[in-house]
């Protein structure tokens, strides 16, 4: 059982939270998609019937893109930006922050780990 | 903030009524504007549209795809030719 949109495969934690271990569903998508469902979103996942889990695969299919599909949408958007070589593209591109942050410090998340530089420090005392 | 709906996007008046010359008489021309901030539209497309980026105009041939950005996002008005070597930096140095 709990095999809802593909290979996830969360269990014996409360369904609310278990739906959130699906790309593109987090906790807001999951309340609502119980909402929708009509399903209480404190029970486990194993206490769940097999005509629940079926309503939950049956609103997500129809409401939501979920996964692959949304990891190729994703991927698609990032495509057509470095395409057109506009300037998010070239941030892209570069793997440098897309959104204005700084880069003199910080931006590790995109940049990866720190490259250390020759002749870098003792600058502040001047 | 994003700009208002009721005033619909930026273009430059005069820009789009450059546009729409060369569309009514079919001609294919280099169009120069320093309007970055102008977004691009659906009748530019096709067109060559030379951005300025603070030094020079840097041509674009707008495609389908570009349509709702805007002209200056295309022309980068920073370069980064890479930091100063060391043995470069002591002459020009503090001392």
């Amino acid at each position: 059982m709990a095999r809802i949109a593909g290979v996830d495969v969360p269990r014996n934690k409360r369904v609310e939270i278990s739906l959130t271990y699906i790309y593109g569903i987090g906790k807001n998508a999951s309340q609502n998609i119980l909402a929708s469902a009509n399903i209480d979103p404190n029970t486990r996942v194993q206490d769940l019937s097999e005509a629940e889990v079926g309503r939950l695969r049956q609103v997500i299919d129809e409401n939501y893109t979920v996964e692959g599909d949304l990891r190729r949408e994703v991927a698609m958007n990032i495509k057509r930006l470095t395409e057109i070589g506009c300037y998010r593209g070239l941030r892209h591109r570069r793997h440098l922050p897309v959104h204005g942050q700084r880069t003199k410090t910080n931006a590790r998340t995109r940049k990866g780990p720190k490259k250390t530089v020759a002749g870098r420090g003792r600058r502040k005392g001047k | 903030m994003s700009r208002s709906l009721k005033k619909g996007p930026f273009v430059s008046p005069k820009l789009m009524k450059k546009v729409e010359k060369l569309n009514a008489t079919k001609a294919r021309q280099v169009i120069r504007t320093w309007s970055r901030a102008s977004t691009i539209f659906p009748q530019m497309v096709g067109h060559t549209i030379a951005v300025y980026d603070g030094r020079r105009h840097i041509p674009i041939y707008i495609t389908e795809n570009m349509v709702g950005h805007k002209l200056g996002e295309f022309a980068p008005t920073r370069m980064f030719r890479g930091h100063v070597s060391k043995t470069e930096k002591k002459g020009k140095g503090r001392r």
